[in-house]
């Protein structure tokens, strides 16, 4: 037996996560302790404070890690090689962070329900009931959503800097289980939401449940949850090929199901239309960019040494998912089962990125390769995403959000502001020329493209024609229809939601027309470390 | 000892608990069934880490008991609160969201 040594924690370093998760503990304590007329004062500030504090953290350790001027392939590992701090990890971290803020202010909206949050009061009072309408009257505001959702941001951290399979499984479900709770809490349409919760609670648990065989099958092939040991393992071609193919499946059902993409998709509109609106934009923007981030990882990393026998099957999945995200879109009557289909469409396009890779030595200078691509395609999506949920929960009639897009005709009337953000941030979706979706598309493709793929850039190219035709049907039925009846009607939020949409549309204005700076700080921060 | 045996049983046990979730309609069936899933991967990591000789898959084992309570604890509060709602734990009832 060896003595037991024990693990050296590099907290400076790391200290961003830890940030959040300890706002997050702190806010548990403050439902418990503080008054309730304080608490959601206090809550706010904690989860902005923390996640301000936590960006600043990132920033410092980006510094420390020299990460923006040195050679690419700098960074550490952390945490006994549990954790690699590299360049993609900072700098997802730093885009989570500012999702969690921008969610953070959508979760704090209090304006759109007349001075209460849009979670339910009370989630034990059953609809339609008196106690629920008791919660109603006494103002009840159900504040634990703030730790609930610092928890799932502290996952978020976590699970592109997992750098084994422990690791990244203890990750996704940190992430995961506060966002099942999150779904089910909608202050209006509780069915619809309980619904989704249900619906997403069991399908995530069934497809954690594969990921976990796929990390034993891996495991019992390289005899180690360490990425590093894994590649390594991969190099030397021990037996057992069979355990290796079916871990690496297995462990893809888990990843794909979490970003969504055909033939996992199937919980995706349904979880996105039930859920809270903010709910839905930081887990369509968080939950996909941490993901991907995490598969990215796994991967490149651990599984890069058998890619000719992965390649194909993400060639599969990747043609499913365009096909499936621009089609079903094509039908959709509702705006958040839209934007859901146009979600697992943009995951169709990352896939096809992510097909881009290739050994370092192949790329030239100035190139751009598939990681920064799909780094800047995460950005642009993730930032677009979140503004264009935020605009959604402004269309309100008497009975909260309208949804139906039979409803939204006429929007440029009534109130021409919203409908022309929503229109340029549908034509950002569609890949538009000087909006960041366009910038973002392109570098997607261009890298695809040197790496060979270029079968599936057409289909790609062919997916965004169709969708562009998906948001155009909007933006026409947005200023030239005429109002159904009353027509919607247009709330005035307060300075959060504003701020988000604000953050979301000059973003998307920005990495449109200047994207030069950001793609070169992304080919700078280097790939990632082994 | 061959670890053949085992690696069977756990990918039987796997097969049983995934057909379960397919073809169950009870909520909490379905998530008995995701539990078996989860116990399966667990003999299958401890068989693994016996073969193998390393502590890894047994640490991993005591992670994927921890997750699954916690997973419990949310699927539950879940499950009840549509039971209480519809009076059913069936998940052929909830099914307002679809198209």
């Amino acid at each position: 037996m060896t003595p037991f040594k024990a693990p050296s924690v590099e907290y400076s370093l790391i200290a961003p996560v830890l940030i959040i998760l300890g706002v997050a503990v702190v806010g548990v304590l403050v439902e418990a302790f503080v008054p309730r007329r304080l608490r959601y004062v206090v809550q706010t500030v904690l989860a902005l404070g923390g996640t301000v504090a936590a960006i600043v953290e990132t920033i410092i350790v980006f510094n420390r890690l020299n990460l923006g001027d040195t050679h690419p392939g700098s960074g550490r590992l952390a945490v006994m090689g549990a954790l690699a701090l590299d360049g993609p990890t900072i700098y997802l971290w730093l885009l989570i962070l500012v999702i969690g803020l921008l969610a953070v202010l959508l979760f704090a909206e209090r304006h759109l329900e007349g001075g209460l949050l849009s979670f339910a009061g009370q989630a034990a009072a059953l609809p339609g009931t008196d106690a629920e309408r008791e919660a109603a009257t006494k103002g009840l505001e159900q504040t634990e959503v703030f730790p609930l959702m610092m928890f799932a941001l502290a996952g978020m951290l976590m699970f592109p800097a997992a750098n084994d399979l422990l690791t990244m499984f203890v990750a996704l479900e940190v992430l995961s289980l506060p966002l099942y709770l999150l779904c089910g809490l909608s202050r209006r349409r509780r069915l619809l939401s309980q619904e989704a919760a249900m619906k997403y609670f069991i399908l995530g648990a069934f497809s954690s449940a594969f990921f976990v065989y796929g990390i034993a099958l891996v495991y019992g092939y390289s005899g180690s949850m360490g990425f590093a040991e894994i590649s390594q393992a991969i190099g030397g071609r021990t037996g057992g090929h069979g355990l290796l193919l079916g871990g690496i499946g297995l462990m893809a059902v888990g990843l794909l199901f979490k970003i969504g993409a055909a033939p996992f998709h199937a919980w995706t509109p349904d979880v996105y239309q039930g859920a809270p609106t903010a709910v839905t934009a930081f887990m369509a923007a968080g939950t996909k960019v941490a993901a991907f981030g995490a598969m990215l990882r796994l991967f490149y990393v651990a599984f890069g040494g058998a890619r000719w026998d992965w390649t194909p099957m993400i060639w599969v999945v990747a043609i499913m998912t365009l096909v499936v995200g621009s089609a079903l879109a094509l039908v959709q009557s509702d705006i958040k089962r839209l934007l859901a289909y146009s979600s697992i469409a943009h995951a169709g396009f990352l896939l096809v990125g992510f097909l881009g890779i290739r050994s370092l030595v192949d790329i030239s200078a100035g190139e751009i390769s598939a990681v920064p691509a799909i780094l800047f395609y995460l950005t642009t999506y993730g930032l677009t995403i979140m503004a264009a949920f935020a605009l959604v929960t402004l269309v309100r009639d008497a009975g909260g959000e309208v949804g139906h897009l039979a409803r939204w005709s006429g929007l440029g009337k009534e109130s021409p502001a919203v409908a022309g953000l929503m229109a340029f941030l549908l034509l950002a979706m569609a890949g538009i020329p000087l909006t960041s979706g366009f910038t973002g598309k392109w570098a997607l493709f261009a890298a695809a493209l040197a790496a060979g793929a270029w079968p599936m850039v057409i289909i790609a190219v062919i997916g965004s024609v169709v969708a562009a035709y998906i948001y155009l049907r909007v933006i026409v039925l947005m200023f030239f229809s005429e109002p159904v009846g009353d027509g919607p009607t247009v709330a005035m939020p307060s300075i959060m939601t504003s701020v988000v949409i604000a953050v979301g549309t000059a973003a998307t204005l920005v990495l449109g027309v200047v994207p030069g700076p950001l793609l070169d700080l992304l080919g700078r921060i280097g790939e990632f470390i082994r | 000892m061959s670890a053949t045996p085992f690696i069977v049983l756990s990918a039987i046990l796997f097969s049983i608990g995934s057909i379960g979730v397919l073809v169950r309609r009870n909520a909490i069936v379905m998530f008995m069934c995701v539990e078996l899933m989860l116990n399966a991967s667990n003999l299958a990591l401890i068989t693994f880490s016996r073969s193998s000789g390393t502590l890894d898959g047994q640490i991993a084992a005591f992670f994927v008991m921890v997750v699954a309570a916690a997973e419990v604890v949310v699927g539950l509060a879940i499950i009840m609160t549509i039971f209480r709602t519809r009076r059913s734990a069936s998940v052929d009832d909830a099914s307002l969201l679809k198209y």
